[in-house]
């Protein structure tokens, strides 16, 4: 119940398309999207985040990685990532 | 040796009497040189090994010592008498009795060990070796020291003697020989000597001198022949024991052959060329589990501000907006009143085909670069009209001009009556259909022509092709007229072709009056007879849609119905001319409307008289954004449309799409603008399909509305053109026009949205000008105004040509066909252009609202 208000207030966020819940592995528990786009960006975030993470940890062991954001021309992605999931939300902004 | 000695003797000896000064201080140069280099090395070598003489010993003596021993400095010993001959056993006994503080502590083991009975201490005044004494530790040097010092004595001074007397050199003496004497090496050489002790033995070996090189020749030869070449042992059977075998064993195996070659090749190692996979999944379950577990709410507490803190920055600002382009592009596109302008291109007109005529519709060729197709219509008379048709003439009522050949026409397409609206399909340019005067609909296949029209560039103008077509039955078997009157075609041009309609609908079941206006369905959808809107798996254009002042609309599809056909083949001589493609031969003749529309006025048992139709779904030929995949397409269909094949598909195949709006615009000619659905009903009373009632009508402008337009940025945006004044509709706002331009001197007869520029559009005047508005600048009167030709404006069509080109092609009524070019202004739109019209839109329509809300609040007071 919790999980889901806390969900449905993202999702109440202006301008976002779609939120998603992801585990470790890269499968996708919650989603607003169909399947199929939900296990492409479910894919390629995952591996994304992957990276990102051992990026920043190569640099600074002691560092971590806690958001992701991508900005891309329709929209923007963004990727909250923690020891068992990830947290996907797919905001269009404004302009 | 003795000279030997001497050198070594004056580099050992210290203290020099005062003869032997010269040497001595050379020595003593010397030796300090080396007394300096010992200081540097380590203390624990005490000897003078550094030096050379490892049998001096540096010794401290103290005053005890020395007294002990009788060596006191300048009493026992001097510089010139400074030896001094010490007993052994003495140094023992000192060593014995004082131990460590003995001085001669450092060297007991030297003194030990010495083999002889006295030794040698030398006082070293001069500090030679480091102290004020030193010992001597062997015998021979002691010896040296005590002895040759007296020879040296005498020597140097048998020297001092003959220098003081002559300078001379000493003469050389030649080594004497003196006899060998044997120290028993002999032996030794005797014995390590070579010496011969056996005789060599002697062979000679001949043999004659031509055997010597020939040729060699091999043979053969059994060994068992000859006998002693070699010894075997035999085999033999042993008679007392034998086992004879019985069964054996034996396994066999296939061995395909197997034979290895190799070859070189270019390929360097595997690698994945395609992976097939599906993603993993987790079962409803699973995902249940999950979505109650700890940990997920946990993550969700700790995450979700970090979420939200993000969201809420995208929505107060955009980070990443670029203002200094913003601001570039606001001054480009704020242009001067000068800049902006609409360039004669070109026009078109031809005296033969286009006298007295008007053009009434305008379409550019989506495919073909510079083709634009009008169709020309004659203003008759009644009784004119009736004696044309009665002779069956064909009109030339479709031409096609090219931008490369502006005198002559390239294409003409023929048609028993005038067209007043005709539209290329979307989907094949090939296919062309046209809306008669008499409210027939013609379709066109003119795929014959396609490449002659690609190629107009290199028609010549001394091409002569004469196209000789008969002219055959054109109405309808039922109407019973004139059957086949074979009549011949005027005028084969020079280059220009001429082509015959394909298909014409049964006039029965046509419109009653002039068609206004016809557009094709776009390929995603289509339509049932009851107006259900379902997919269209064609993917091609394949519906039409009609509209009159009759009242009616008709849709109209093109494939052949299921429906028993009646057989008109028949009955009548089908004399279509043999050159005519036979794309629509099932339509011919039979051709029927799939949905007929009553447009009713609500209350009243009138009908409205539509002029103008537009849908929603509207196919564009020209897409904004990709041009190039828009002009693609059509390239792609290169074989024949089968539309005799296709057949309207059942209803429950289809799919049903809900997504696809009923609703449309029409114009009318008393000037209403009328809101309404296409899907039928079944009545309930009567049980007959019924069409629906419009929805919404307005009455905004005086006379017959002669544009009904979607924009092509906004679908739910309407622009309406009729009497002295135009309006903006937005679909959904029921209230009114949310823009409605004041009333003008001429009256407006066409109107069209530019392709490129949402706030733009292009109104055509009685007097022959051109309105270009600008939302963006001016709402109360045209940005900018230009005088095409002296008649009415008829039709405008804008065209994208390319990125940089953009064409307006205006028909007027006197049968002049202009084509401008746009300029750079009215073409590019900059980057929030869409934004701020639309902005402008939604300001408009919540003025509208704010009006009526205030107008209710009045008439309340």
């Amino acid at each position: 119940a919790e999980v889901e208000e806390t969900l449905k207030r993202i999702q109440a966020h202006k301008g976002v398309i779609a939120t998603m819940v992801i585990n470790a592995e890269g499968i996708p528990i919650r989603t607003t999207l169909d399947n199929s786009t939900t296990v492409q960006y479910a894919g390629l975030l995952h591996q994304l985040t992957t990276k990102a993470r051992s990026t920043v940890r190569d640099i600074d062991p002691q560092n971590d990685l806690t958001f992701l954001r991508i900005r891309s021309k329709k929209h923007e992605i963004m990727v909250a990532p923690d020891k068992e999931y990830l947290l996907i939300v797919i905001q269009n902004p404004c302009e | 040796m003795s000279e030997n000695l001497k050198s070594s003797k004056t580099t050992l000896k210290g203290p020099k009497t005062s003869a032997k000064k010269q040497k001595g201080e050379k020595a003593k140069q010397s030796s300090k040189g080396k007394r300096k280099q010992l200081d540097k090395k380590d203390e624990v070598d005490l000897s003078m090994v550094g030096i050379g003489h490892p049998e001096i010993f540096p010794l401290v003596f103290t005053t005890k010592t020395q007294e002990i021993f009788n060596c006191r400095v300048d009493e026992d010993v001097t510089e010139e008498n400074c030896f001094k001959l010490i007993k052994k056993e003495d140094i023992i006994q000192d060593l014995k009795t004082r131990a460590a503080i003995s001085d001669f502590h450092p060297v007991r083991k030297i003194v030990l060990e010495y083999p002889g009975e006295e030794l040698l201490v030398v006082f070293d005044a001069n500090f030679q070796y480091g102290q004020n004494f030193y010992l001597v530790a062997s015998e021979e040097a002691k010896e040296n020291f005590l002895k040759p010092p007296e020879t040296a004595e005498e020597k140097e001074e048998e020297n001092e003697e003959e220098k003081e007397g002559t300078l001379e050199v000493h003469p050389y003496k030649r080594p004497v020989h003196k006899p060998w004497v044997s120290l028993g090496s002999e032996k030794e050489v005797e014995e390590e000597s070579v010496k011969d002790y056996v005789t060599k033995i002697k062979y000679m070996f001949s043999r004659v001198r031509r055997k010597f090189g020939a040729p060699i020749r091999f043979t053969d030869k059994n060994a068992s022949h000859v006998k002693g070449s070699y010894v075997e042992c035999t085999s033999y059977e042993d008679k007392s024991f034998s086992i004879k075998l019985l069964e054996k064993d034996v396994g066999v195996q296939m061995v395909p052959k197997v034979r290895e070659a190799s070859t070189q090749t270019k390929w360097t190692y595997p690698k994945n060329a395609a992976t097939q996979y599906f993603p993993r999944q987790l079962s409803n379950e699973e995902k249940e589990e999950s979505l109650s577990s700890e940990k997920l709410k946990e993550f969700l507490t700790s995450v979700h501000l970090r979420m939200e803190i993000a969201l809420q920055q995208n929505e107060i600002m955009n980070a990443f907006f670029d203002d200094w382009k913003a601001l570039a592009e606001d001054e480009s596109s704020s242009g001067d009143k000068s800049d902006v302008y609409l360039k004669a291109y070109q026009s078109f007109t031809d005296t033969h085909y286009l006298k007295d005529r008007s053009i009434s519709c305008v379409c550019w060729h989506p495919t073909i670069y510079g083709m634009i197709a009008e169709s020309a219509t004659q203003q008759l008379s009644y009784e004119g009209r009736i004696n044309r048709s009665n002779k069956l003439l064909m009109q030339d009522s479709i031409i096609f001009w090219s931008f490369f050949d502006p005198t002559h026409p390239q294409l003409i397409l023929k048609c028993p009556d005038d067209i007043y609206c005709f539209q290329f399909s979307p989907s094949d340019p090939n296919i062309i259909a046209g809306g008669c005067f008499n409210g027939q609909v013609v379709l066109w296949d003119i795929s014959h022509y396609e490449e002659k029209l690609q190629n107009a560039k290199s028609v010549a103008v001394g091409d002569k092709k004469a196209v000789n077509m008969d002219n055959a039955s054109v109405l309808n078997l039922l109407e019973c007229n004139d059957m086949s009157e074979p009549s011949f075609m005027e005028g084969n041009e020079s280059g220009t072709h001429q082509a015959r309609y394909c298909a014409s609908s049964s006039i029965e079941y046509s419109h009653k009056t002039t068609i206004t206006d016809i557009h094709w369905l776009p390929d995603y959808f289509e339509v049932n007879r009851m107006g259900t809107t379902f997919e269209n798996r064609a993917e091609v254009c394949v519906q039409l849609v009609t509209c009159s002042p009759d009242c009616s609309i008709l849709f109209w599809d093109i494939r052949a119905t299921k429906l028993p056909a009646q057989r008109p083949s028949e009955k009548v001589k089908e004399n279509m001319p043999p050159e005519v493609p036979d794309t629509f031969k099932h339509l011919n003749f039979s051709w029927k409307p799939l949905i007929k529309l009553n447009l009713c006025k609500s209350n009243t048992s009138m009908e409205y008289s539509p002029i103008k139709i537009s849908l929603l779904e509207q196919h564009y030929h020209y897409k904004i954004s990709d041009n190039a995949q828009s002009l693609n397409k059509p390239q792609a269909l290169t074989k024949e449309r089968p539309y005799a094949q296709m057949s309207v598909p059942s209803n429950k195949t289809l799919k049903v799409l809900e997504s696809i709006s009923n609703n449309f615009f029409v114009g009318t000619k008393d000037g209403e603008i009328i809101y309404s659905d296409w899907k039928i009903k079944i009545d309930s009373a009567s049980g007959k399909p019924v069409s629906k009632k419009p929805s919404h009508k307005y009455i905004i402008h005086e006379e017959a509305v002669n544009t009904v337009q979607r924009s092509p940025f906004f679908k739910d945006i309407v622009l309406t053109v009729g009497g002295w004044n135009f309006a903006i509709w937005k679909e959904g706002v029921t209230d009114g026009p949310i823009f409605q331009s004041s009333s003008t001197a001429k009256k407006y007869t066409t109107g069209h949205w530019s392709l490129t520029r949402p706030g733009v559009f292009f109104i055509g005047r009685e007097d022959g000008n051109i309105d270009i508005w600008d939302l963006l600048k001016k709402t109360h009167e045209p940005s900018h105004f230009q005088n095409i030709s002296k008649s009415m404006i008829t039709c405008i069509s804008p065209w994208i040509a390319s990125p940089t080109q953009q064409f307006l092609a205006v028909s007027d009524d006197s049968g002049v066909l202009h084509v401008l070019e746009i300029c750079q202004i009215l073409s590019h739109s900059s980057s929030n252009e869409e934004v701020n019209v639309l902005d402008y839109f939604e300001r408009e329509v919540k003025h509208l609202k704010n009006n009526k809300k205030y107008q209710e609040f009045q008439a309340t007071e």
